[in-house]
């Protein structure tokens, strides 16, 4: 019997700011979250339909309509496409008899698109009712189909073995690699969970502990690159009784998934740098936010932190420092990209809409329940634990003056090594294709989407916060593909479905640049489209954060460096098309007349 | 109560309490900062971007960033000028706006923008999407094909509970706004009032009235938007 209503409310104490988990548990429990479902969600919590519905239909994995016993979410990056997604999505279809974004009439199974899972060096990959499966062929999806119609359970789909380290955990049961290529001192297994805790903690001051990070240079491996030490620091000093540390777990750029193996291999690392920002900065509260499709990792994470409660690391007087108090919990969110900003992750992991919040304040002054609040990536806090371990100049002996220490990146794409590298700061495209073993590189798209895609003249470029900045993660292109079409295409249709709408500039400008690279595509562009795109993607400079920001990141970086693919696509000699199509204009009038149409 | 910090539109010295909006203090200089989502009393939403301003050199909302002394803000630049233009632009593109048959004409702020920033033919393609006309409450009418998304309904109008009647669904270009069905048959005639004042555009109508201003009589008819600053 699925778990009623009454009881997920009763379970989160009625509270609104735990709309999130309220809607994840019964879309988990039912497999969609109905009129009935919202309507009682509303009364309990003393909203209106309005307020659940705004936040329930914000999030890709909540589903008004039932999602069928097997939900099944292909992933559409550009990952997966370059692997063979349109022949799996196929058979999908074929074998189901449906297509995608619907259910079998008997609600057996359900097929969904959605946006990169963090598996890119094992696509195509799918996620069934929460369990990871990649590295799929039509043959494996016959497979897969013909034992769900058997009436397999989920674990009884798998046919592959575990993947390796705690994949095969018996809390986590993933067919899930990780492919660690490269090992540097934050993902070294030499570790001693607890050490910096119970050896360095307790002799330090917070200020002490906060003026080692600002000497160790550390800046945030989320992307943005703030220097951690400052942030810490601001907060420390917000006057406040509550504040609070948050784990930006929600990584969401297409090609990134080194925090999915960081949770996997490291988490006991992570859960330290929680508690050594919290000691840093007074707070005692944490939320571990984790996106929607690492769900898989649940149980094992909410083990590690009861294990850390019973070893005194976390809790009361941690360690044995009086007053020392800190809780963590694990908020999931349920499918949104924008949520990796880190005030849409405070918005969402307060039971809202995750929309970005207009800065400043930021979240160091009012963040998560308007109370200061440290929001870092999984890689600085564990980064944050080495650099108390060893101190500010080892740290510093890492990486470059400007970006000091390691990074760890994501590899996938055309490469015989897909995969995670931690590597120092400093290292150039070139040194990404030779590490990976790429050959006949076109392009690497560095940063993922939001970043740039660079091409041969510049792969010598260095990868650093003053020169290519990155998350993490590293597509590599060979000759073979059709960059416009595979790539800008595929990314820019990415950000459209991930805005979050609430900047004019962010909801309709990428939308009005993909139809006007599809006319490019359709060979009906001239060259004044190529100016056209350039200039009018200027406006999103004015949306409120990095998404709408860099949302044309693809079709700028990709006309700077690659122009000739879009030269060669356009009409030479015209100087003006309208992209206007009378067949298709006239379509629906003439199959309501009767009349022939050439279309068909 | 604050300080007077003196900071600049365009060169020009101003003088106001810091910890003021830019688009107030720029308002209490004289200074015009155009707005289709921000509305007094409600706390701001930076929603439209058209408000954009350089502060020191970055870009910000004039609605969501507070003054401090010594801030140079750029206003009225060709810059900006053209981003607001652009963005009015997009707003026309995205929605069916149809002014001549539109009763909001006249007092529609997006209208006025358009007219202030000398719009002629947008230079995006129309969208022309297909968007229902939700008729269904009893006093007041929703059409989603005007509908700009600024979010003032949102914010500006709760029930007595403090609980939302409008609200957005879905996201990115799918945003809709969600008129509660329960919560709107219930909605005061002063709530439904107040609905349709804080709508910038005729997106939200009262049911049983029209045309109660001639055209020719009305707001923007005779002076254009922003004259009164």
């Amino acid at each position: 019997m699925a778990e009623s209503v009454d009881s997920v409310i009763a379970r989160y104490n009625s509270d609104a700011s735990r709309l999130m988990d309220i809607l994840i548990d019964v879309q988990s429990a039912q497999g969609f979250i109905g009129d009935p479902a919202i309507a009682k969600i509303a009364e309990e919590l003393g909203l209106s339909t309005a307020d659940v519905e705004q936040t329930r239909s914000f999030y890709h994995f909540f589903s008004k309509k039932p999602t069928g016993k097997y939900a099944i979410y292909l992933n559409t990056s550009v990952n997966a496409y370059m692997m063979g997604r349109d022949a799996v999505a196929r058979t999908f279809e074929v074998e189901a008899g449906i297509p995608f974004n619907t259910v079998t009439r008997d609600g057996l199974i359900g097929l969904f698109d959605t946006s990169c899972i963090g598996m890119s060096d094992q696509e195509p990959a799918a996620i069934i009712n929460g369990k990871i499966f990649p590295n799929l062929t039509p043959f494996r999806v016959k497979e897969l189909i013909r034992d769900i119609r058997a009436g397999k359970s989920v674990e009884e789909l798998v046919v592959e073995g575990y993947g390796d380290g705690q994949n095969s955990n018996p809390d986590v049961r993933a067919v899930v690699r990780n492919n660690i290529r490269k090992i540097g001192p934050v993902l070294d297994p030499d570790y001693k969970p607890g050490e910096v805790i119970r050896k360095k903690l307790t002799e330090m001051t917070p200020q002490q502990v906060i003026d080692e990070m600002k000497r160790s240079n550390i800046r945030g491996r989320g992307g943005a690159g703030f220097p951690t030490g400052m942030k810490w620091e601001i907060c420390r000093q917000a006057e406040s009784d509550e504040k609070y540390i948050i784990c930006n777990a929600d990584e969401g750029e297409p090609g990134t998934f080194k925090d999915r193996v960081i949770l996997t291999e490291r988490p006991k690392l992570l859960l330290e740098g929680m508690v050594v920002a919290a000691y840093a900065i007074g707070a005692r509260q944490g939320i571990l936010y984790v996106r929607h499709e690492y769900e898989y990792l649940k149980t094992y994470l909410e083990k590690l932190i009861a294990g850390a409660y019973k070893r005194n690391l976390m809790g009361k007087n941690i360690a044995g420092i009086e007053g020392f108090d800190f809780d963590v919990r694990i908020q999931y969110g349920a499918g949104s990209y924008v949520c990796g900003e880190e005030s849409a992750l405070i918005e969402s992991a307060e039971g809202k809409r995750g929309e970005p919040r207009d800065k400043p304040p930021f979240p160091v002054e009012k963040g998560y329940h308007g109370q200061p609040t440290v929001v870092n990536n999984v890689e600085t806090f564990c980064s944050a634990v080495k650099v108390l371990l060893h101190g500010a100049d080892w740290y510093r002996s890492f990486g470059t003056t400007d970006s000091t220490g390691t990074k760890v990146v994501s590899i996938s794409g055309d490469c015989r090594y897909p995969g995670i590298y931690e590597v120092e700061w400093g290292f150039s495209v070139n040194d990404i294709c030779g590490m990976a073993g790429a050959e006949d590189v076109m392009a690497v798209q560095v940063g993922g989407p939001s970043g740039s895609l660079v091409g041969a003249s510049d792969f010598d470029r260095v990868l650093c916060y003053a020169d290519l900045s990155t998350g993490g993660s590293l597509i590599i292109f060979n000759h073979t593909r059709d960059l416009l079409e595979d790539v800008v295409l595929n990314f820019t249709s990415f950000f459209i479905e991930e805005s979050c709408g609430s900047c004019s500039t962010c909801r309709i400008m990428p939308v009005i640049l993909r139809d006007k690279l599809r006319k490019i595509l359709d060979a009906r562009g001239v060259k004044s489209d190529i100016t056209d795109m350039l200039e009018w993607a200027k406006v999103l400079k004015s949306s409120r954060c990095g998404l709408g920001q860099t949302a044309a990141n693809p079709i700028v970086t990709s006309i700077r460096n690659f122009r000739h693919l879009y030269d060669q696509k356009i009409r030479g000699e015209m100087r003006y098309d309208t992209g206007f199509d009378l067949t298709r204009a006239t379509q629906e009038g003439m199959a309501a007349t009767g009349r022939y149409t050439h279309a068909d | 109560m604050a300080e007077l910090s003196s900071f600049t539109i365009d060169g020009l010295k101003c003088m106001a309490r810091e910890g003021t909006s830019i688009i107030d203090a720029a308002r209490q200089n004289s200074r015009y900062i155009p707005t289709l989502c921000n509305l007094e009393g409600v706390p701001p939403k930076g929603a439209c971007r058209i408000c954009s301003v350089r502060v020191n050199g970055k870009l910000m909302t004039a609605c969501t960033t507070k003054l401090s002394p010594g801030m140079e803000i750029e206003n009225d630049t060709s810059e900006l000028n053209d981003l607001r233009k652009a963005i009015i632009e997009m707003l026309f593109v995205e929605g069916n706006h149809f002014c001549p048959s539109c009763e909001k004409s006249g007092e529609c702020e997006l209208q006025a923008l358009a007219y202030r920033y000398k719009m002629e033919v947008p230079r995006y393609p129309y969208f022309f999407p297909k968007r229902p006309i939700d008729a269904s409450h009893p006093r007041i009418v929703k059409d989603h094909n005007r509908c700009i998304l600024c979010k003032r309904c949102v914010r500006a109008v709760k029930d007595e509970k403090g609980r939302s009647i409008f609200a957005f669904l879905d996201r990115g270009f799918e945003t809709r706004i969600y008129v509660d069905p329960d919560l709107a048959g219930q909605l005061t005639e002063e709530r439904a009032r107040k609905a349709v004042e804080v709508c910038p555009v005729g997106a939200i109508m009262p049911r049983d009235e029209a045309f109660k201003t001639p055209i020719g009589q009305r707001m923007y008819d005779k002076k254009p938007i922003g004259s009164d600053v």
